[in-house]
């Protein structure tokens, strides 16, 4: 199978309060359309990791390859356009920008791309939303739903521009179990129908049970 | 690439959902540019009226006969004396005439000089004022009517009557407004001359004439130019002042001394008689910019405060378009581009509310005795200034914006997703 996200010996310190090493010699990948989960007790690197995976953190050694291009080295402008265009992140806590629309949330990341036309993208918001039974609040203020909802959007946003993997940092750590039950069904199924790679950092071992491959860490290695 | 119109709509958003600190930083922009637009309206107004009482006035060249006496004694001229040590004593001025000499082709001369605005000739004369039993001592002024209020704004300063009813009777006075009332005379009524050599002459008030200046309105009154030479029984050829005005004033000193050499007369330039007015002006000026360049700035620290401000609330919100694929300068931008619209918008508003109190101040009353005709305060509306304004608001607010904005761009999404 094809690598969609590799890694090739990650080191990282971090050297504040004082030298410690939080990522040793980390190798792995993700296959296309494989949900894979990293797992491990607080502390042993499991976020970390997927920063540097998400292109946002830089300050480390090892390579990354995206697609089997190199993405390590590259300049923060460049990071951020493959960012936009080829990652999709969800958080433990929604972050939606509070003072705009639900669709305008999700449009955001496609205005930014600027490769479709304005009603291009609505049309495409709109349809994420619909995927995610959602579309009934496209016209609310984000500030004004549920937390389940939020998440939901999400994950909306993180799929506008049909990134090549998305990426979740506890993304239903935050959420009551019907409403992480809804969103690992919603990853399930975004890997089923539309044969996305997903890679999800979480502590609730049930929801690692059920995806491909549990990746666990410790003290910054990987373990299996 | 960037994309201006996704970054100016969330500038917009942030603008508009924080409607209160916006309007705040808005209204400092405002308050600055109306300032400063009201005050150096104003101000030049003020020095534009101030020169023009002094510039109005007094001609740029002055061309006159002294009565001085003469520099070289007639002693020097003796060769048998050349070495010795001369003392003479009493000297006196010599005898010469009041008017100057070939003062008609020196005119027309000047007329087609191309640096000469014009040049207008003047006949000064001591008269007593005769009403009833009582005789005045003043000056009476032939002019050449028309060229002075071409030339000087003459008309301004005459308060009632008009100048061609006097340039049209040669029997005509105007009036200074100090001998008017003293002799308790008003237009239309008859005013006798008297010369020094004791010519009475009749003359009909055409108006009265208000310099501002008491010592001037209680002696002088013009007549026209012929007129005063009739009076004196002279020659149409005697000019006693030739007042110039240039349409540089800067080259007024070197041509004052041209024309002593080439006319072996004496001329007075303007810079000489009116040393200190200019001083003035640049200190008003002084004064109006540092008033407006620091209500700019308390504007400016108004707007980064602010900025700085919602950056600190907008963490998050930068944190995750970083996450989405905004740049660190697309962040920037955005932040920017915010202090860039209060700039604008304030800006604008500054402009109309400094035009507005200048219509204020233009049209408020102010009455002096100094300036007959001014009846309201001097405003310069000249868009010049308007173009200084709006430029200042941008530079400053684009400085007050940049310090935030490029601190936004620095901040590390993944230190504020964490929470570390």
């Amino acid at each position: 199978m094809k690598l969609v996200l590799e890694t090739k010996n990650i080191n990282k310190h971090f050297y504040k309060p004082k030298d410690f090493h939080v990522l040793k010699d980390v190798t792995f990948g993700v296959e296309e359309g494989e949900f894979a989960s990293i797992m491990g007790k607080s502390g042993s690197g499991k976020s970390t990791l997927l920063y540097i995976l998400s292109t946002m953190d830089t300050d480390y050694t090892g390579e990354l390859y995206l697609n089997n291009t190199l993405i390590t080295g590259k300049h923060h402008q460049e990071l951020s356009v493959i960012r936009n265009k080829n990652i999709g992140f969800v958080f433990q806590f929604h972050y939606l920008l509070s003072e705009f629309s639900v669709i305008e949330n999700v449009m955001l990341p496609a205005k930014k791309l600027a490769e479709k036309s304005h009603s291009e993208i609505k049309h495409d918001a709109h349809e994420k939303l619909k995927m995610l039974h959602i579309e009934h609040l496209a016209e609310q203020r984000a500030s004004r739903i549920s937390g389940g909802e939020k998440q939901r959007v999400a994950i909306a946003r993180a799929l506008i521009n049909n990134p090549t993997i998305l990426m979740g940092d506890e993304p239903t750590g935050n959420l009551d179990s019907h409403n992480s039950e809804n969103v690992f069904d919603i990853f399930k199924r975004l890997k089923e129908e539309v044969g996305l790679s997903l890679l999800v950092v979480t502590h609730d071992e049930d929801f690692a049970k059920r995806t491909d491959r549990i990746i666990e860490m410790e003290d910054g290695h990987i373990l299996s | 690439m960037i994309n201006w119109k996704v970054i100016l709509s969330i500038a917009k958003t942030h603008l508009l959902t924080k409607m209160k600190s916006t309007v705040t930083a808005a209204l400092g922009v405002t308050f600055g540019i109306g300032a400063y637009i009201t005050l150096v309206s104003f101000m030049t107004g003020l020095n534009g009226l101030l020169d023009g009482l002094v510039l109005n006035r007094t001609p740029h060249i002055h061309l006159y006969n002294e009565i001085e006496p003469s520099k070289k004694q007639p002693i020097a001229l003796f060769d048998d004396f050349e070495n010795a040590f001369n003392v003479v004593h009493s000297i006196r001025p010599k005898q010469s005439q009041k008017k100057i000499h070939n003062a008609l082709p020196i005119l027309n001369y000047l007329k087609n000089d191309e640096a000469v605005k014009g040049a207008v000739p003047q006949v000064q004369a001591q008269i007593f004022y005769i009403s009833g039993s009582i005789e005045l001592g003043g000056n009476l002024i032939g002019i050449d009517v028309m060229e002075e209020v071409r030339l000087s704004n003459f008309q301004d300063y005459i308060v009632e009557g008009t100048p061609e009813a006097l340039k049209n009777n040669d029997n005509g006075i105007l009036l200074g407004a100090g001998l008017a009332k003293k002799m308790s005379l008003e237009p239309g009524d008859r005013v006798q001359i008297s010369t020094i050599a004791g010519d009475i002459f009749p003359l009909t008030i055409m108006g009265i004439y208000q310099s501002g200046l008491a010592e001037v309105d209680n002696i002088q009154s013009y007549v026209n130019l012929k007129t005063t030479q009739r009076i004196l029984g002279e020659a149409e050829n005697y000019i006693t002042d030739i007042n110039i005005k240039l349409w540089n004033m800067d080259k007024a000193v070197p041509m004052a001394r041209e024309m002593e050499q080439q006319f072996d007369i004496k001329a007075t330039d303007i810079k000489e008689a009116n040393a200190q007015f200019e001083t003035g002006s640049s200190i008003r000026n002084m004064i109006t910019y540092a008033v407006s360049i620091t209500l700019l700035i308390v504007a400016g620290f108004g707007i980064y405060n602010i900025l700085n401000m919602l950056i600190y609330e907008k963490m998050k919100d930068i944190a995750i378009l970083k996450a989405t694929g905004f740049s660190g300068r697309d962040v920037q931008f955005i932040f920017l581009s915010q202090a860039m619209l209060i700039g604008i918008v304030g800006g604008i508003l500054g402009l109309l509310i400094g035009f507005g109190l200048s219509v204020l101040i233009d049209n408020a009353p102010f009455e002096t005795e100094a300036l007959p005709t001014i009846k309201t305060f001097p405003v310069n509306y000249n868009a010049l200034y308007y173009v200084i304004g709006i430029i200042f608001a941008l530079i400053s607010t684009f400085i007050a914006g940049y310090l935030p904005a490029n601190k936004a761009k620095k901040i590390d999404p993944v230190r504020i997703i964490r929470g570390t």
